[in-house]
């Protein structure tokens, strides 16, 4: 399975990406930003970091770089796409995935694990995955989720909504939203869920000695739902 | 010619950086505040000197990169 890694000047997770993308069996590719093409692709990831400085949005600037480009077009044509983090907001700017990550409600960067609880199954991120909560790391300022309420109602209805702030028993409640994020979500997709942003870092999570195994679940669980 | 462009939220968005300077300026005895909104300002100086055609390009930039239009609106406050 073939994936690619995009880095953008200020992506910092992208080494990290790279690292859980091959642990567990992807062939993974580094593209550069100013690159046009993307190497041919089971799945694109864009890593977290702070591209551009966040300058003028989070996200904003990347969502125009050249790669972008082609990152669309795969997206589009039905290609898998992950963001994760500044990844996440970089494909919010686009406009891939409903919603915008605005700064945390209580003005802090929060570093922590935190747990998520599965919404859905029905896709080829988290099906066949037999936990119905992991345990993941946040690292951010701009990671409250917000969306209008037209939005809401549709991601709602199709079900767009992967991920959401829990507890260890996945109980979704306002004490268990780490930022403010609307309805304690913390990942969602596009329509037809070939495209996947999220908050936490699962490549955080890939090493029991270092952080925890929960990660290891979902790369494992991807890779053989990509098969 | 030079236009600029103001950005604000939108106003069910929730702001909390204008409410840590509205608390401040509170704690600061400018005690009338109601509310306090932050936003973003541009200045673009570009070639083009044809009043409209400088007006329809800036709004374009705004759609496509400065705003985002889920949260923010623009509103271009002067031309020279």
């Amino acid at each position: 399975m073939k994936s690619s890694v995009v880095t953008f000047p200020g992506s910092n997770c992208d080494r990290d990406m790279d690292v859980a993308l091959k642990k567990f069996g992807f062939k993974n590719k580094m593209v550069w930003h100013d690159d046009v093409e993307l190497p041919k692709s089971d799945i694109v990831v864009l890593p977290g970091g702070f591209s551009y400085g966040d300058y003028l949005r989070c996200g904003s600037v990347a969502s125009k770089s050249k790669i972008m480009k082609s990152v669309i077009n795969f997206a589009n044509s039905g290609g898998m796409v992950m963001g994760i983090c500044n990844g996440f907001q970089i494909l919010v700017e686009t406009g891939l995935v409903p919603g915008v990550l605005l700064r945390n409600k209580y003005l802090e960067f929060i570093c922590k694990n935190v747990f998520v609880k599965i919404n859905d199954k029905q896709n080829t991120y988290f099906k066949n995955i037999d936990n119905n909560v992991l345990e993941f790391h946040i690292a951010h300022n701009e990671g409250n989720y917000f969306c209008t309420n037209d939005q809401l109602k549709e991601i709602e209805d199709n079900q767009q909504i992967a991920i959401n702030y829990c507890n260890m028993d996945g109980v979704i409640e306002d004490q268990f939203n780490p930022n403010g994020s609307t309805k304690n979500i913390a990942g969602v997709f596009n329509k037809n869920k070939n495209v996947l942003g999220m908050m936490p870092h699962p490549e955080r999570m890939i090493d029991p000695s270092l952080s925890g195994e929960d990660g290891s679940l979902f790369f494992k669980n991807l890779i053989n739902n990509i098969k | 010619m030079k236009i600029s462009v103001i950005i604000t939220l939108k106003k069910d968005v929730l702001d909390p950086q204008g409410k840590v300077i509205h608390q401040t300026l509170d704690g600061m005895g400018f005690e009338d505040i109601n509310e306090v909104r932050q936003g973003k300002y541009f200045e673009i100086d570009t070639k083009e000197n044809d009043q409209i055609k400088a007006k329809e390009k800036v709004e374009e930039m705004c759609k496509k990169l400065l705003t985002n239009l889920v949260i923010e609106n623009y509103k271009i406050i002067d031309v020279q």
